[in-house]
């Protein structure tokens, strides 16, 4: 009796560490970026672009990657968008539950969902150079909207999946085709939680730097051309940290900072927009 | 009529885009195939696989080194990992209160959100020095602090979340009965949760591990920043490693100059693609039957 | 009828969250003889059966206060070894729940929880208990195979030789048959019927004829109430209370 009890005690201690362990290290991380990142915060890293000898320690701030990955990011979660909705309202409201072809293509988003960003970089490279593209704006939106697609097609599919059937059946013995239902009925009922989606992945899409590590390319200007290189936080922070001088090393931290604060801020987002589409779906 | 036509037309349109969803996939494999052939072609596969050498300039291609490098940070990352997380999620599952449970998802959702730069920016201010300052010494090595160890601790906080949010809804899917039913018999819980519940919930966990597995066999940035990216086949953790992605990624830049450099990162971006494959249509399979049964 | 009570139960009051699901409730358990308790569903019954083998403490915010004595022990009381009181209670749910794994694993669980390492021990217990609950033959060339294979009345008898398995005083049953077939109910009915002279049995049910054709004593509960408890002939034949009256004659259902 004893030995079972030992080792139930055991057990649970161990288990209480490991949950410690785990939010510990949460606390840490933000912490620390907070630590080494807001004594190098200054207003002139958010609102000015590298001068000259940024790199060695010379003046300037990270407006260039900060409008860069916001531009890349909706432009990529824009064009994931366009392939995304038309799928998932295709998989729940012309496919039957079931069938073959559905759960085919739910299994291959899935699977897509883990494919390594750097995978798709690689592949995002390859077609732009089959187009002739160089490291661009543009290159750098194809290989992230690779990326976030399977994301934004799985949030969206769950959100979409819960629209109740008694609803469409509703909308189909009023006589309503399909399509009709789908746009009207369905994406008015799922539109919060597909917003949210769509948020979700593009959080997902501004923090990643191995897919636009060859497919962006960098720029120490502020450009909207498609067919020119664009900063993005990511790199910034990545080129920063390599460099020998510490000035431009915390300027690394803070660029941390910046990035880290604005996912936080997405995802609280996606979070009250979650809560707020709870109160509106019909029972 | 033309209402129908609308949806006929749109019905085409999407089930084109779906299908494009479905080849995805393999214009992916065939993409990056075909850009691999020239060095596949050129050098026999058992030189590339298992060449210790990597030497461009002199048309040495071994991957060996990288390889190993990534199985040496991944397989680290996963001793620490799973049984963290296995305990972490037993316990969030089985002994603390509802309320406990509801309160852990955001943090744990939180670490997934942070990019991988930002661990690796971590990794170096903090992991690394403290192996450079603590944890060498301690094993009489002059460790720069940039090695296996670095990455392993580093991964293995970024892959916490997978591992987790699916060992949850694994447990969380087996009935109340089993629990009931054992605790009826006199077992105590943590018996009840080693011999009836783990055991139902067990393909799910390992499908659960898998797919921590193929993250952290991918992650390029953090592993880049903090294991040091030399080319040698790693003796011990506490020496310097260069793993696959990171060796991707580092060299992008001199690919198209040295002749067959395109070729050999592409075909390493080819083997990471087909290794995460592998994995996540094992895993995938077992949470997609576990789902079957359920329902 | 003279007997030995099993189980005393002293005011029990069980309150889950806001609602109070056993008000004040008093009542015995005779040994070796089957106890049925009957009453509307959801009036309790089950909670009364669960408080006995403490399986109530895994409710969410549940609260509860009076004594329950098992051989005289207060059962309640917050010192109390929970793992041993079950040991002593068998339960037998009403949907049948094989553990996953194989029958032969399924009836040693018990017994290996409670320190039976023996492969030779383990075999013998199987063996004994398959045979107590008439389910030997019928298994005894696929011990191996997973319990989940076996039909739902098998399942159940199955559930009966694992909770036997462990050796306990005092068998419950929450609604035992209800998920069963007629035969497979006949068949757990007349085990019950003969287990009595080794074990003391109480059993919920919804089923009157279930209850007349089992019990030896009877409680009626009455949303959370015990109404009246008593040999059965007498609860049966000639009830002392208006609403037994009423329940017996299956007005209230």
């Amino acid at each position: 009796m004893d030995r079972r009890r030992l080792e139930e005690k055991f057990f649970q201690g161990l288990m209480v560490i490991s949950s410690l362990a785990i939010f510990a290290s949460l606390v840490l991380i933000l912490a620390d970026i907070l630590v080494k990142g807001v004594p190098a915060m200054s207003w002139a890293m958010l609102t000015q672009v590298p001068r000259g000898g940024f790199y060695q320690g010379k003046a300037g701030g990270v407006l260039n990657a900060i409008v860069g990955s916001a531009a890349l990011g909706c432009g990529a979660s824009a064009l994931a968008f366009f392939f995304s909705l038309p799928v998932v309202l295709y998989l729940n409201v012309y496919l039957k539950p079931r069938s073959r072809f559905s759960v085919f293509i739910r299994f291959s988003l899935d699977v897509l969902w883990g494919i390594p960003s750097i995978v798709y970089g690689a592949f995002g490279f390859t077609v732009m150079l089959f187009f002739g593209l160089r490291a661009s704006l543009l290159g750098g939106i194809i290989a992230v909207s690779l990326l976030v697609f399977p994301i934004m097609s799985r949030a969206m599919d769950e959100v979409v999946k819960m629209v109740p059937s008694e609803l469409l059946e509703t909308s189909y013995s009023l006589g309503t085709t399909r399509l009709e239902a789908a746009l009207k009925v369905v994406l008015r009922q799922a539109l919060p939680g597909i917003l949210t989606a769509a948020l979700i992945a593009f959080g997902r899409g501004i923090g990643d730097a191995a897919s636009v590590i060859f497919t962006a390319g960098f720029s120490d200007y502020i450009s909207f051309s498609l067919f020119r290189p664009v900063a993005t936080l990511p790199l910034a922070i990545f080129y920063q940290l390599g460099t020998p001088y510490p000035e431009v090393q915390d300027r690394a931290y803070a660029s941390s900072l910046i990035l880290t604060m604005l996912i936080v801020l997405i995802s609280v987002l996606a979070r009250l927009l979650t809560r707020r589409y709870k109160s509106f779906v019909v029972k | 009529m033309s209402r129908l036509l609308k949806d006929k037309a749109a019905e085409k349109s999407m089930m084109a885009l779906t299908a494009c969803v479905g080849l995805l996939l393999f214009l992916m494999v065939a993409a990056l195939l075909y850009k691999s052939w020239p060095i596949l072609a050129s050098k026999p596969l058992a030189d590339l696989v298992l060449g210790r050498s990597w030497s461009p300039l002199r048309g040495c291609f071994g991957f060996l080194p990288f390889i190993m490098g990534t199985l040496w940070v991944t397989g680290v990352s996963i001793i620490i990992a799973v049984p963290v997380c296995l305990l972490a999620s037993i316990f969030l599952s089985e002994y603390s209160p509802a309320w406990l449970k509801d309160l852990a998802r955001p943090p744990i959702d939180l670490l997934a959100g942070i990019p991988s730069v930002v661990y690796g920016v971590w990794g170096v201010i903090v992991v690394v020095p403290f192996i450079k300052n603590h944890v060498g010494p301690l094993f009489k090595s002059s460790t720069t602090g940039y090695c296996v160890l670095a990455g392993g601790v580093v991964l293995a906080i970024m892959i916490f979340p997978v591992i987790i949010h699916i060992s949850l809804e694994v447990l969380a899917a087996v009935k109340f009965e089993v629990r009931e039913v054992s605790l009826a018999l006199g077992a105590t819980r943590w018996q009840t949760v080693k011999h009836a519940v783990l055991r139902k919930a067990l393909p799910g966990i390992i499908a659960a591990v898998m797919l921590g597995l193929s993250r952290a066999f991918g992650e390029t940035m953090a592993v880049l920043m903090v294991t040091g990216n030399v080319a040698r086949l790693p003796r011990s953790v506490l020496e310097p490693a260069y793993a696959l992605p990171a060796l991707i990624a580092n060299n992008y830049g001199e690919m198209l100059s040295i002749p067959l450099y395109d070729s050999a990162l592409l075909l390493a971006s080819l083997i990471l693609l087909l290794v995460t494959l592998v994995f996540n249509i094992i895993s995938q399979g077992i949470l997609a039957r576990l789902e079957r049964r359920v329902a | 009828m003279s007997f030995k009570s099993h189980i005393v139960v002293k005011d029990l009051e069980v309150f889950y969250g806001g609602t109070q699901a056993l008000k004040k409730v008093n009542a015995v358990v005779p040994e070796k003889k089957i106890t049925v308790i009957i009453g509307p569903s959801g009036c309790g019954k089950t909670t009364l059966l669960k408080s006995f083998n403490r399986l109530i403490d895994l409710a969410e915010d549940v609260r509860f206060s009076g004594e329950i004595l098992v051989d005289g022990k207060n059962i309640l009381a917050p010192e109390v070894e929970l793992t041993a009181i079950r040991k002593k209670m068998g339960l037998l749910s009403q949907k049948p729940t094989p553990l996953p794994m194989s029958i032969y694993d399924n009836v040693a669980y018990g017994p290996r929880i409670h320190g039976i390492k023996k492969r030779k021990e383990l075999d013998k217990i199987v063996e004994y208990h398959l045979k107590e609950v008439g389910l030997w033959e019928e298994v005894e060339s696929r011990l191996d195979e997973p319990a989940s294979r076996l039909s739902v009345g098998q399942q159940q008898r199955l559930c009966l030789a694992r909770g036997l398995a462990v050796e306990p005083e005092i068998i419950l049953g929450d609604e035992p048959t209800s998920a069963l077939d007629p035969l497979s109910s006949k068949r757990i009915e007349e085990k019950f019927l003969v287990l009595k002279d080794k074990y003391t049995i109480v059993i919920v049910t919804h089923i009157l004829r279930q209850a007349r054709r089992l019990a030896d004593y009877v409680i009626f509960l009455y949303f959370g109430e015990v109404i009246e408890h008593g040999p059965a002939e007498q609860i049966f034949e000639n009830p002392r209370q208006e609403l037994t009256r009423e329940y017996i004659k299956g007005i209230i259902s």
